[in-house]
């Protein structure tokens, strides 16, 4: 079957199996909702997770829940909000499987207060090359190459997490409207006590302006209801035409929502799905940008350096003229010690870019930028970076390789984006 | 809160209409050949939905059991969603009784024995729901499907006439024919993607229809359209088509 990822590049011609299968493949990767962006989870052989969606118990007491690995965190949601339960960590989409969230070690907008999803993950069940199933526990080597691990150590069965205590579905969130880079740093720095802070760029800025963001920030309301129900969903039916993202459209949408705030500060309260998942609201909303597809482009620095690099890079960006329809900036906190996991301390900023002609070379541009500031690629948006400029950015990148090779994961688990970066 | 007894619950289909008449708050009595089967599938919707879910052993084909079956629920149920099917390769059936036998029995008989009974008792009650999903092979024989096609034909047919016998009483029948839905049943099989429904949206379709009083449910609901050009072609022109 014709398979691909959330950024519809690149397609390919795959086969599905079940787990049961997994003696009979010479080599293969597990996917479950396709919601990594490139080709984290694309090979001629998959392991298909949806089916394994079952819920295996909840304490009520210390709210940690037992999954197995294909159910998704809108299922969870749907389930434990009303509860007044919520999940520690959540990435900017609930629609992904609990296997995927732990092997690409997502994180949200609480990540300088909360860290990442392994932080919430007490245990998991791994079947390894071997067909062998090993209980996980935090601190063993496993967990710390699994984690984050784009699913190279094996196939995740299923996994005992952390939800967090809420009295409301409502959150109190203050935007801010800054004026440029300068300006939205400050911000940064000014809110962090806030659980939850993300900024939307305006990519196309120019000159002074340059950095100028909504910045939002929030928390919980204790007080609420948590009649929490998902709404149905607006729908993209069909791939819009290629010309349809460009230049003009793209600078269009941007101020629109830009402009649309208040200037300065302003307080509102919204739920869920408005605060945490904004784009999960339109289904397909990946069709925007063509047939062709598109593909993200996350990277983040070290703090002392972000400020400096941001100012070159969104300059590089805002010259080329080609278009981000999305543009998030994040302050991180500490890094954890697993040993593929994105987050280090500092700016991270994630743009959606269309595929076409002459956007890899843009991209090869910055991925320099990047690696001069001392930066690193996030694995499961990307599509396209080469082995030389990840894995200056990954320091344990070769405890991983070494650890795959002892334990004989080289040769079974691989997904196209692993081959390309010889992980 | 009212108990749902849903009849063949082992299917894909099934185990998501289960769990959307969990999530809405109904109680469950879900009945298999093999309910060790379906352990897993009781622990989860306690799990996600914390309504009761008890297991029953039920043999479609069984009829004798049948009356007992329906006496020795604890609780008389609020609506019945049979789901139960048996579909084999057209190639198997037409060779071998036994299959073609399975098929017309699992299918038909065995489900006409049950709401046969549960028919008798809504009536009496004057209360109650019956879902049947039959399925869009039923709406016209094809070479490639005609002995399970034409096992739904008939039950299709079954609940058109119930419906039309429980209107006075007051109680819904509800026919649903599903087109192409991604289940284990479908495994393998290459699917056009814009004409097959996953499970859950079959499910969401079901509750739908039936919380708002349909009588009839093609889902995806572009197969009302695609059934209605193939039941007019003229049969002339039909025998020698492959579809």
């Amino acid at each position: 079957m014709s398979l691909n990822s959330w950024g519809m590049y690149p397609r390919i011609q795959s086969k599905n199996y079940a787990i049961e299968d997994l003696n009979k493949l010479d080599e293969c990767i597990a996917y479950g909702n396709g919601r990594s962006y490139g080709d984290s989870a694309l090979n001629d052989n998959i392991v298909y997770m949806k089916p394994y969606d079952f819920f295996k118990s909840f304490d009520e007491k210390s709210g940690v829940l037992d999954v197995q690995a294909g159910v998704l965190l809108s299922e969870i949601l749907e389930s434990f909000v009303p509860r007044g339960w919520f999940l520690k960590v959540t990435p900017g989409t609930k629609l992904i499987t609990i296997g995927g969230a732990i092997a690409s070690d997502v994180h949200g907008k609480n990540h300088h207060t909360e860290g990442c999803f392994s932080e919430c993950t007490l245990e998991f069940n791994i079947k390894l090359e071997n067909g062998e199933i090993k209980n996980v526990k935090k601190g063993d080597e496993l967990f710390l190459t699994t984690c984050g691990g784009m699913g190279l150590t094996g196939i995740i069965l299923d996994a005992k997490i952390q939800l967090k205590k809420i009295k409301s579905q409502y959150i109190n969130q203050t935007t801010i409207k800054t004026k440029n880079l300068r300006d939205t740093f400050d911000a940064f720095e000014r809110y962090k006590d806030e659980p939850y802070s993300v900024a939307w760029i305006d990519c196309l800025a120019k000159d002074e302006e340059i950095g100028k963001c909504l910045l939002m920030v929030g928390d919980f309301d204790d007080f609420g209801d948590l009649d929490y129900k998902q709404k149905s969903k607006l729908n993209i039916p069909f791939n819009f035409p290629s010309f349809a993202l460009n230049k003009l459209s793209v600078k269009a949408f941007n101020w629109l929502y830009y402009k649309k705030a208040p200037n300065g500060v302003s307080k509102q309260r919204v739920g869920i799905d408005a605060f945490f998942y904004p784009l999960d609201s339109i289904r397909n909303w990946n069709r925007i940008y063509g047939k062709g597809g598109f593909t993200q482009y996350q990277f983040i620095l070290p703090l002392e350096n972000s400020y400096e690099g941001l100012q070159e890079i969104l300059g590089l960006i805002s010259n080329s003229g080609k278009g981000s329809f999305l543009a998030v900036l994040k302050l991180y906190g500490k890094k954890n010690d697993n040993y593929l996991s994105f987050p280090i301390e500092g700016y991270s900023l994630a743009l959606d870019f269309k595929i076409e002609d002459g956007l890899f070379e843009l991209l090869d541009i910055l991925d320099k930028v990047v690696v001069k500031y001392g930066g690193r690629i996030y694995l499961t948006k990307d599509v396209r970076v080469s082995k030389e400029i990840f894995e200056v950015g990954y320091e344990d990148i070769e405890k991983f390789r070494e650890y795959r090779k002892a334990n004989k994961m080289d040769k079974k688990f691989n997904s196209l984006q692993s081959k390309r970066v010889q992980i | 809160m009212s108990y749902v007894l849903i009849i063949g619950a082992k299917s894909d289909i099934a185990k998501e209409v289960a769990r959307t008449y969990a999530k809405n708050g109904y109680n469950l009595y879900l009945a298999a050949r093999d309910i060790s089967a379906l352990e897993d599938l009781a622990v989860d919707i306690r799990v996600r939905s914390n309504v009761e879910v008890k297991l029953k052993e039920l043999d479609v084909t069984d009829y004798d059991t049948h009356n007992e079956f329906y006496k020795f629920l604890e609780q008389r149920p609020l609506g019945v969603v049979v789901v139960s099917g048996y579909m084999v390769e057209q190639n198997k059936a037409q060779k071998d009784w036994k299959e073609s036998l399975n098929t017309i029995n699992v299918n038909y008989t065995g489900v006409v024995s049950l709401l046969n009974i549960v028919a008798n008792d809504f009536e009496k009650q004057r209360v109650g729901f019956i879902v049947g999903v039959s399925s869009v092979a039923g709406d016209r024989g094809r070479k490639a499907n005609y002995i399970y096609g034409s096992a739904k034909a008939a039950f299709s047919a079954y609940l058109g006439g119930l419906r039309n016998r429980l209107n006075e009483s007051g109680v819904q029948v509800l026919t649903v024919k599903p087109g192409f839905v991604n289940t284990a049943m479908t495994k393998g099989m290459d699917l056009p993607e814009k004409l097959t429904a996953q499970p859950n949206e079959v499910a969401e379709d079901i509750f739908k229809a039936q919380q708002s009083g349909k009588n009839i449910l093609y889902t995806k609901w572009i197969w009302r359209y695609v059934m209605l050009v193939i039941k007019h072609i003229p049969e002339f022109i039909f025998k020698k088509m492959s579809i």
